[in-house]
């Protein structure tokens, strides 16, 4: 069972990484324009020809 | 007279001389607008950004200030094709987002929280059964304290937060019990731990929370939708006034900058924007929006006049009063300030709910450790098994119930151009038997229209077109009839009197019966008809006489006719006169109608129809109305009505029709079944999982179980409402035969001898 001294701080790490990762997309506004983001990669004008 | 255009008050200005303006966009649809917003404005010298946000409709943009100002940038947004509006962001919207923000923090760190814990439980339960240690357990145990502890107590503020408010009020509602379910179940699981015991409840605590948190921030979600979206109404429809200077010039501002003592100019066909006095000029102006009336009254230096009147003949200079200084205006507000506070002691379902709930989960877990104790269980285990079914009964499912209802059914209400205004209006509007309908503007358009008639069609295309010359209100409405939208050249408008100009080398006249030369044939018209008004048109020797009257939103007739069929009873009150509501009432087929009342007497007439019990739906645009909505078990009002008005009722409608009236009362008696079914569900579950609680047979993982379990029957009932609720009002208008209504002239007596009455006896 001495796997556990390492496998469990890991999966609390894993864990507060993404619980971190998601407070972040929230304090940069990434949910402010839930619409507006599906549809601003439609157009091409970033490319060019 | 020209005029320079003042936006200061919504501009927000930066030390580096950079400016930010927010503007609500009207017709943003695709893609391409975007782009089209966005590029279009950054291309003008001295735009820093813009940014558009199609969730809100808003679009941010950010400038040197000493380079183009925010007149300018409004004028290029329009030029591209896009009406936009300053917006001033209201408080309660931005403590609203606020507040969603820190919702969702709160459901992170549950989120988070439950599913760490759940792995270490998931872990023991099956160690539990096999060859788990009791020191690995333990350990186990105290990592799941580690998580949950810190994690409960961030993400549970908004309950506790809640529960000690109503404590403090000495009141009870659904937080009290969640708030006592996740404190004991956290304190026994550590109790439990320390003494090395084999269960242990966090990763219940945990999950409650989560569960809670979803459907609060879903309730929290669609209050935010509906008012970021009446928000963007509201300031597309912001109406500009001109401000006279100290030296006579003109500026063009947003009315809302206005403050009391500034002089106003209004020119004939506009909207009167302020309450004020008139300090020169003369005119009739037309109040039908403010009091229902629709004649027009005379107005001249000194007369008091509310915002909404539309200025009909003559240019106004109008100065500015503060709120509440006019006599209508104050009698407005006394009225709505009582009804109110009437209004505030009806009780949410939940909340009716959580007095019952809480007191009977509270006694049958103290009930239980008694019954322990006297059948000889030590004092320990008593309390475990108390505890457990407080942990079982906590009111998860009863919690997600309503809100989970709710907010399916105002996104289909949204989906009819329902807008509401407060979540638990669902409720009151479910429980409606009597609607009454405010005539002007309600039950009619808001705008006035030609009547179908049997005018020559050629001679009516004329004065449409010659009529886009003129000012005049009636006109307008001749206007809207032109087919070919090219004013003639030429024409010149006589104030107070038409409009003239040459058609193909013959002169044209458009306007009162004496300017066209033709006094007595209006005379003989108006007498014959006394509701409508009329304009006179003579070109190359023929005359014609034009009517022009309130017409009746386009579904009113069915709308009625269904909402009868469901059983409610209609009744019409209204400002007007006598005159004027009749005829409306006798084509609907409503036989109750009062004609001329006071605001006063509408909400005499309101309290009566309480008093015998009936549950009012008030519907109604005047400011006259405003009390009324206030007084009724629930109202509704169209998006054209006064400020005053809309911010009474319960919810808003959009657009022409009257079937979204129809819709709101469907959606929401289906809405309110469904809630009621499922608390039924709630209870059920409970009434399962007591008895294995108090027999002391629940473990942690049949804890977990029921409570998800019935956490996730209640929210599938309620998407189940997504189909139930789909509103087909073209089945509706099929099914209704068309009632022939005769006049039921005894009853209209009646109610209107008690509603005078009772006026008497409130003075």
């Amino acid at each position: 069972m001495n796997v556990l001294i390492y496998l469990v701080p890991m999966a609390l790490m894993l864990g507060l990484t993404g619980l971190a990762g998601f407070l972040w997309t929230l304090k940069s506004g990434q949910y402010d324009d839930l619409d507006g983001a599906a549809i601003r990669i439609l157009p091409d004008d970033d490319i060019k020809t | 007279m020209d005029e320079t255009l003042d936006l200061s008050t919504f501009v927000e200005r930066s030390a580096a001389g950079t400016a930010r303006m927010i503007l609500a966009v009207d017709g943003v649809g695709c893609a391409g607008c975007i782009r089209k917003i966005e590029s279009g404005l950054t291309k003008l010298p001295g735009v820093i950004d813009a940014r558009l946000n199609f969730t809100q409709r808003r679009l941010a943009v950010d400038w040197r200030d000493n380079e183009i100002d925010a007149a300018q940038i409004v004028k290029a947004l329009e030029d591209i094709g896009y009406r936009a509006h300053p917006f001033a962001p209201e408080r309660v919207e931005a403590d609203e987002n606020r507040q969603a923000k820190w919702l969702l923090k709160c459901l992170a760190v549950a989120g988070f929280a439950a599913m760490n814990v759940m792995l270490l439980s998931i872990s023991v339960w099956s160690g539990n059964v096999s060859d788990m240690t009791p020191e690995t357990r333990d350990l186990f145990h105290w990592l799941s304290a580690l998580v949950a502890l810190p994690a409960a107590a961030y993400a549970g503020q908004p309950f506790f937060q809640s529960a000690l408010r109503a404590l403090r009020a000495h009141e009870l509602n659904m937080d009290v019990p969640i708030s006592v379910g996740v404190v004991l179940a956290l304190g026994l699981s550590v109790f439990e731990t320390a003494s090395h015991a084999a269960h242990a409840y966090f990763d219940s605590a945990i999950m409650l929370l989560f569960f809670l948190l979803c459907g609060r921030y879903l309730e929290q979600a669609m209050r935010r939708k509906t008012r970021l979206f009446a928000g963007n109404l509201a300031s597309l429809k912001a109406e500009f006034a001109h401000r006279l200077d100290a030296n006579d010039e003109l500026t063009g501002l947003p009315v809302s900058a206005l403050q009391p003592g500034d002089r106003v100019l209004v020119r004939p066909g506009e909207l009167i924007p302020v309450d004020g006095t008139i300090i020169g000029g003369s005119s009739e102006i037309d109040e039908s929006l403010v009091t229902g009336e629709t004649m027009h009254r005379a107005v001249g230096a000194g007369t008091t006049v509310y915002a909404g009147s539309i200025n009909v003949s003559g240019a106004l200079t109008v100065q500015v009063t503060a709120a509440g200084a006019g006599t209508l205006v104050e009698e407005v507000e006394r009225l709505l300030q009582k009804a109110t506070e009437a209004k505030s002691r009806t009780v949410r379902l939940a909340d009716r709910a959580a007095r019952l709930y809480a007191p009977v989960v509270h006694a049958a877990a103290a009930l239980t450790a008694i019954g322990w104790l006297i059948a000889g269980a030590s004092l320990h285990d008593s309390i475990v098994t108390a505890i457990a079914v407080l942990i079982i009964t906590c009111p998860c499912a009863i919690a997600l119930a309503i809100p989970a209802v709710q907010v399916v059914a105002a996104g289909q209400l949204f989906r009819s151009s329902v807008i509401l205004n407060c979540g638990d209006a669902i409720e009151r509007l479910a429980e409606v038997d009597t609607i009454i309908f405010d005539k002007t503007g309600t039950l009619t358009l808001p705008d006035s229209a030609v009547e179908e008639s049997s005018i020559d069609p050629d001679m009516l295309e004329r004065a449409a077109r010659l009529a886009l010359s003129s000012h005049h209100p009636l006109a307008a409405a001749l206007a809207r009839r032109a087919r070919e939208r090219v004013p003639y050249p030429g024409a010149v408008e006589e104030p107070g009197q038409g409009v003239g100009a040459v058609i193909d080398g013959t002169e044209a006249r458009l306007g009162s019966a004496k300017f066209c030369g033709l006094a007595d044939a209006e005379l003989h018209a108006a007498a014959r008809d006394s509701e409508a008004s009329t304009i006179a048109f003579a070109y190359a020797g023929r005359t014609a006489i034009i009517p022009i009257r309130q017409a009746l939103r386009p579904d009113a007739v069915a709308v009625t006719e269904a909402l009868m069929a469901r059983g409610l009873d209609l009744i019409v009150l209204s400002g007007d006169r006598p005159a004027a509501v009749g005829p409306v009432a006798r084509r609907l087929g409503i036989r109750q109608w009062l004609a001329s009342l006071t605001p006063a007497e509408k909400i005499a007439v309101i309290e009566l129809l309480k008093s015998q019990g009936r549950r009012i739906l008030m519907v109604g645009d005047g400011l006259n109305d405003a009390p009324a909505l206030a007084a009724a078990h629930a109202s509704l009002s169209p998006i054209t009505a006064a400020h005053l008005t809309q911010a009474h009722a319960d919810a808003l409608f959009l657009g022409d029709r009257l079937a979204p009236v129809l819709s709101a009362v469907i959606v929401t008696r289906r809405a309110r079944s469904l809630m009621k079914q499922n608390l039924a569900l709630a209870v059920i579950y409970n009434g399962l999982a007591v008895p294995i609680a108090v027999a002391g047979f629940v473990t942690p993982l049949i804890a977990a179980l029921a409570m998800s379990g019935s956490s996730i029957l209640v929210t599938l009932n309620a998407l189940r409402a997504r189909l139930a609720m789909r509103v087909e009002p073209s089945n509706d208008s099929v099914l209704v035969s068309s009632a022939s209504a005769p006049a039921d002239e005894p009853r209209t007596r009646q109610v209107r001898a008690l509603a005078s009455a009772s006026v008497e006896l409130a003075r």
